[in-house]
């Protein structure tokens, strides 16, 4: 019997293990499972004016029953009541389209600059990572807002595009989709550009010299060996755009204006305008299952294809 | 040391030469006055040199001495700052690396990891846009070379480093290129496995017909597989020559010190006649005789160069031995089949003397402290006057 089956077999050994296990776990019940079963709640309950705006409420005096009569009281109005207005699925769906396309515009942009990066000279790469993480420095809205001054009409884009002579009146951008797409990929590319910056940076680059030696050309080298090793860097990047863009709130209602329609901003609307708490949070269980959804059926298909690949 | 050496093949039964002692041979590879700067750095230096079809040529140096660029240079990863490299007569150096007729084996591998054994070996073939069932076929005549029929349709990180090694060497030879580069191909290997390996090397290089270019660091490497061998430091080729050429005629204190062990003496030539030298090398002790070819006249300062297993150690002065000193034994390394001797001879001067253990480690002759004598004959020794 080796030492770490001595370890384990004992009462102390699966105890330390156990701990061990557990500090994640805990982790994940405490701040993503607690705050998500308190939404559930209230995406069943009902709205009412008062402090919290829903019921019921749970009254831990009145013990079990309480327990009871609260289950007794949840119901699936809330989401009936999404499923039949269009607006809900209209905004589900463009918030699916805008982050899905500027997913796309933000892969076009980014792996340029992570490809660039990889390439640069290695004592340049410090200054040109920095250079990437540099925007975080400030403060999101702020860099949303200075957005609204260079696309508005007497903005400095289109100042610069009438001095150049490209154009007589003045664009309208700042609430537009257009805007909307400018602003995430903006601010989203930094998510786009490190981690496949992190897988380029990986890449033996014998590799591409093999390619060529084996008769690629340059762009074929690029298909065949960097393209396909660097996926994973690809789709990370893109699940750390896609998702946070499908719940974007500040983009949208700063630079989309009213025409844009996502869910962020629906969500946003329920929640303080109209105060209906318990629907808001039906709108937000919807919008995890949709996010979750694909992430897992994706997760099943590249497992499987690991293991294929191991048989 | 002395092994399977790669006799090139003789196109011709009447040339009885090799191919690099035929003034008529027209070389495969021809370097001419090739030289190679990186900034103020000169990383080869006017460097001539030819290499024949079915060699197994051998480019040996420390690192640093360029023998790597000099490769990268033949597979087109570089390009020459000055100087011409011809393949068969025609201007390499404007043809990129994918339309070379010449493949590399990296020191890394650079297998793709993405990709199964097959599909490694099956690349360069899909480039070259051969038929399916020819890829198919040579893939598997591939695989049976190098017997990794079984793992075709393994990924790289899925064998172990010596099947890798093999799946490199097949990739590189699928395309059947009239020149195969090496860098450094056994270095990632553990010693049982390399040895193992440079005869296998061997076998496939001389099965094939192909002309290897490899490069080394590793000189017992070098002298097992190659057909000759090119000496390179800063830049340059000190010598260039078989295997026993650079053993046993080194034309340099360098070749001599690099290649194998040896004991470097230096002198001062007192009689030349005959082929004979005559060299003072310490006061009140025997000359040094030796035969040589070397044109130094009396006065000139040499070094004469022998190799450990050259000398003979002995509790008697042997008879009629040219040369024989007494010494005290100050050192044994023990080696198993051979002990070193380090002798203190005349004047506080240090030998390493190599010899056979005849006899269990228990009964040996000589030990720690004992006098001895040691001695060489007159043919044992080279001298050197670079």
């Amino acid at each position: 019997m080796s030492d770490d089956d001595k370890a384990g077999s004992g009462f102390a050994g699966r105890l330390r293990r156990a701990l061990l296990i557990a500090v994640p776990y805990l982790w994940l019940g405490l701040f993503f499972l607690a705050p998500f079963v308190i939404v559930l709640k209230i995406s069943l309950s009902d709205s009412v004016l008062a402090i919290p705006p829903y019921t019921p409420t749970f009254d831990p005096s009145r013990g079990w029953e309480g327990i009871a009569a609260m289950f007794r009281a949840f119901d699936f109005e809330n989401y009936v009541w999404l499923s039949e207005d269009d607006l809900y699925w209209q905004a589900y769906l463009s918030s699916l389209r805008i982050a899905a396309l500027s997913t796309l515009l933000t892969l076009l942009a980014g792996y340029p600059i992570a490809y660039a990066m990889s390439r640069a000279p290695e004592r340049w790469r410090p200054i040109l990572l920095m250079l990437v993480i540099l925007p975080f420095w400030t403060s999101f809205l702020i860099r949303v807002y200075a957005w609204m001054g260079i696309l508005g009409q007497n903005g400095y884009l289109n100042q610069f595009l009438i001095w150049l002579g490209l154009i007589d009146t003045p664009l309208v951008i700042l609430g537009t989709p257009v805007a909307v797409y400018i602003g995430i990929v903006y601010a989203y590319l930094p998510f786009m550009v490190l981690p496949i910056f992190s897988s380029l940076d990986r890449l033996d680059r014998s590799l591409i010299e093999a390619a060529l030696d084996l008769g690629c050309s340059r762009l074929q080298a690029f298909w065949l060996v960097t393209w396909p090793l660097s996926r994973p860097g690809i789709i990370a990047g893109c699940l750390l755009v896609f998702i946070p863009a499908v719940g974007e709130f500040v983009i949208p209602s700063l630079l989309g204006g009213s025409r844009t329609l996502m869910i962020g901003k629906v969500l946003w609307d329920e929640f303080f305008a109209n105060r209906d708490w318990p629907l808001a949070s039906a709108v937000a269980v919807v919008l995890l299952l949709i996010l979750v959804l694909p992430i897992l059926l994706f997760q099943r298909h590249a497992e499987r294809q690991q293991r294929r690949a191991e048989e | 040391m002395d092994t399977a050496k790669a006799p090139p093949p003789t196109s011709d039964a009447s040339a009885a030469l090799p191919p690099w002692q035929d003034p008529a041979a027209e070389p495969l590879i021809r370097l001419e006055n090739v030289t190679k700067r990186f900034g103020d750095f000169t990383a080869i230096a006017d460097l001539s040199l030819d290499i024949h079809e079915g060699e197994f040529f051998a480019l040996l140096g420390p690192s640093g001495c360029g023998k790597t660029t000099l490769m990268r240079m033949i597979a087109g990863f570089e390009a020459p700052s000055a100087g011409r490299i011809l393949l068969g007569g025609e201007d390499l150096v404007p043809v990129p690396p994918n339309r070379r007729p010449v493949n590399m084996m990296f020191q890394s591998y650079a297998l793709f990891p993405h990709l199964t054994v097959a599909d490694n070996i099956a690349f360069g073939l899909k480039r070259a846009g051969l038929p399916r069932g020819e890829i198919a076929e040579r893939v598997a005549e591939m695989l049976r070379l190098v017997q990794l029929e079984n793992f075709a349709h393994r990924r790289p990180h899925e064998i172990s480093g010596g099947q890798r090694q093999r799946v490199a060497l097949a990739r590189a030879l699928a395309r059947r290129p009239r020149i195969l580069l090496l860098d450094e191909p056994l270095a990632a290997l553990d010693r049982k496995l390399r040895a193992a390996t440079q005869f296998e090397l061997v076998d496939i290089q001389e099965r094939l017909g192909t002309t290897f270019i490899i490069v080394t660091h590793d000189q017992e490497e070098a002298m097992t597989m190659a057909s000759r061998i090119a000496v390179m430091d800063h830049g340059r080729l000190v010598q260039v020559g078989t295997p026993e050429e650079i053993y046993e005629q080194p034309n340099s204190r360098y070749v001599a010190d690099f290649i194998g062990e040896v004991n470097l003496v230096e002198g001062v030539v007192t009689a030349a006649e005959n082929g004979r030298l005559v060299i003072d090398w310490a006061e009140d002790a025997a000359p040094i005789v030796t035969r040589s070819d070397v044109a130094a006249p009396v006065g000139t300062r040499v070094t004469f160069a022998i190799r450990p297993e050259k000398i003979t150690v002995g509790a008697e002065a042997p008879e009629g031995a040219a040369n024989a000193w007494q010494g005290r034994i100050e050192d044994i390394g023990y080696l198993g089949n051979l002990s070193t001797y380090h002798i203190v001879g005349p004047a506080g001067r240090r030998f390493k003397v190599q010899s056979p253990n005849r006899r269990r480690v228990a009964r040996r002759e000589f030990s720690w402290e004992d006098r001895v004598w040691f001695a060489f004959d007159e043919t044992a020794g080279l001298v050197l006057t670079e």
